[in-house]
């Protein structure tokens, strides 16, 4: 059974066993406006929580993606490449950016739930 | 008049806010013999006495020949590039800050764009960069960021300017430069492939080289493309009206200089830098592209695109820290390339070539003087004298004629060499006084 988390960040971690799915919120995506590029990690590629994984662009502006938790890239979803426009329409489903080795399970505690995260946006 | 608005007391202010004691102690870095001796100017002169003073200030010039090239180039410049480049609507240098405003502006970078992609063979341009030099800085930078690498290996044979300004743009990164002295005035193919690992973003090099030699690099791309770093190669732009091309090479990311594409010399500039790649790696290129689009009305417009790049968006991550283009100068190479057009640019071409090995015949005739690589050549091409050649192109500027680049001081033991160019410009009887007064420089 996955869980959905968040980040305040506005990232979205979906986990599997050890195998967390990365997208941003669909909260981040309507803030970004149009997304025109995606720049995808590298495979392979490692990283702890909270640092840059990737980046995205929007027609408005160019933002980090972090990490929700620490781990290396499994896969990355290549259909963004010439699709970014996904992102706008399924930002939380079809627009996952890339699936990650998780290294440390316990890391989920500083992530949010839905509902935590719900919370966190009425406050900003 | 006072050209500065501050008062001495602000000054003073200023001063003691920063810990300086005087003007004088604010700028003590740079060496005294280069600080201005005085701000006393002479009194003003009218229009007609100042230009009969800069008259006779130009006449004391006099009339040498010149067959320097070394990265500047003496070409015709066809009258329709100063007059089309002097009107109006384009004289101004910079890049419009509300650009869409300026179609035109825009479409004339677009087309300077396409114009550059067709002479390098390679898919995307920017709309230019400040000169040769700093656009190979920028291509290596560029091959720094798509291969996430941190070696850059450098040609000897590259114009050794273009080098140090390499080597001034990534002295504060985190980059290991490595230089391999050039061989027969090219590259050493040797010693690179001991070099070429897995820390390698890209191998930088030129053609034709500094020593005039023409080499073909498409061996050389499939080898470097086999370590997944890139090829960047500097070229001489009106020398691919004959010679292959980047693209047909493989090469990766072309940069060069524009002056000699319809620029003036003005004692080295202005003049601007362009640089062309493959567009799969267009998101890592410097400064501003231009775009062709449709409006709302289906009709075709042009607009900055893939601005999320550049640091007004992208702040201390952008690809690089320029924003500014040569536009004036750009647009000079645009109407240049325009003027001649697809075959005149070929018969540029052949003209240069010819007239070099005419000219390259008569000095290897000339006694005690040799052509140490055999090797194909563009519109310049290295001698060997039996004497320094700084002395002797001291000696020949007083016979009037400018002979060419000596090499001694960037390349340790070919202090009798020189680097001979000759343009389309150089006559039959001016390539002629060259090899006679060389003699005399030589032998008298």
């Amino acid at each position: 059974m996955s869980k959905m988390y968040y980040t305040k960040e506005h990232e979205w971690v979906k986990i599997d066993g050890n195998i967390a799915t990365v997208g941003i919120s669909d909260y981040a995506a309507h803030q970004l406006g149009d997304i025109t590029f995606v720049e995808l990690p590298k495979l392979g590629k490692t990283v702890k929580q909270f640092e840059v994984l990737c980046a995205i662009e929007s027609v408005k502006a160019a933002s980090d993606i972090y990490a929700p938790v620490s781990g290396s890239v499994l896969s990355v979803n290549e259909t963004l490449n010439t699709r970014p426009e996904i992102v706008n329409e399924s930002p939380e489903e079809a627009a996952w950016m890339a699936t990650m080795k998780m290294t440390d399970p316990s890391e989920v505690a500083k992530l949010m739930s839905r509902k935590q995260y719900d919370e966190y946006r009425k406050g900003l | 008049m006072s050209f500065t608005p501050h008062t001495p007391e602000e000054i003073r202010e200023m001063l003691a806010t920063i810990g300086v004691g005087s003007i004088g102690d604010l700028f003590h870095s740079i060496p005294k013999a280069l600080r201005a001796r005085s701000f006393d100017l002479p009194p003003g002169m009218s229009e007609f006495e100042m230009l009969s003073r800069l008259h006779e200030m130009a006449a004391q010039n006099g009339r040498v020949v010149p067959f320097v090239g070394g990265g500047y180039y003496d070409h015709v410049i066809p009258a329709a590039v100063d007059h089309l480049a002097g009107r109006a609507e384009f004289y101004t240098a910079y890049t419009p800050y509300q650009p869409e405003c300026s179609q035109g502006s825009l479409q004339a970078l677009f087309e300077y764009q396409t114009v550059i992609c067709r002479l390098t063979g390679l898919e995307a341009s920017n709309a230019s960069l400040y000169d040769g030099g700093t656009a190979l800085a920028e291509a290596a930078m560029m091959a720094l960021r798509v291969t996430g690498r941190d070696r850059v290996i450098l040609d000897g044979a590259l114009n050794p300017f273009h080098r140090a300004i390499v080597r001034t743009y990534l002295a504060n990164l985190p980059v290991e430069i490595v230089e391999l002295p050039p061989v027969n005035g090219m590259l050493d193919r040797q010693s690179l492939a001991g070099k070429l690992d897995d820390r390698c973003a890209a191998v930088v090099v030129q053609n034709p080289t500094f020593f005039g030699c023409v080499a073909d690099y498409s061996d050389l791309a499939a080898q470097v493309h086999k370590r997944d770093a890139l090829l960047i190669s500097a070229v001489y732009a009106v020398s691919l009206g004959l010679l292959k091309s980047p693209g047909e090479m493989g090469v990766d990311i072309a940069v060069g200089d524009g002056q000699n594409l319809g620029n003036h010399l003005s004692f080295g500039g202005p003049a601007f830098g362009f640089i062309a790649a493959k567009k799969q790696y267009i998101r890592n290129m410097p400064g501003r592209i231009v775009g062709q689009t449709v409006d709302r009305e289906g009709r075709r417009g042009f607009v900055l695109t893939l601005q999320a790049r550049e640091q007004h968006i992208k702040r201390h991550k952008a690809t690089s820290n320029i924003c500014s283009n040569q536009s004036l100068c750009a647009l000079r190479g645009l109407i240049f390339l325009a003027s001649l057009g697809k075959r005149g640019l070929v018969e540029l071409a052949r003209l240069n070539r010819d007239k070099a090995e005419y000219a390259k015949r008569a000095l290897a005739a000339v006694r005690g003087v040799s052509i140490p690589f055999d090797v194909p050549t563009f519109n310049e091409f290295t001698i060997r004298l039996p004497k320094r050649a700084d002395d002797v192109v001291a000696s020949m500027l007083k016979r009037g004629v400018a002979v060419g680049v000596p090499l001694g001081s960037y390349y340790p033991g070919e202090e009798n060499s020189l680097v001979v160019t000759v343009t389309e410009k150089r006559t039959k009887g001016e390539i002629a006084l060259l090899a006679r007064e060389l003699e005399g420089a030589l032998w008298n």
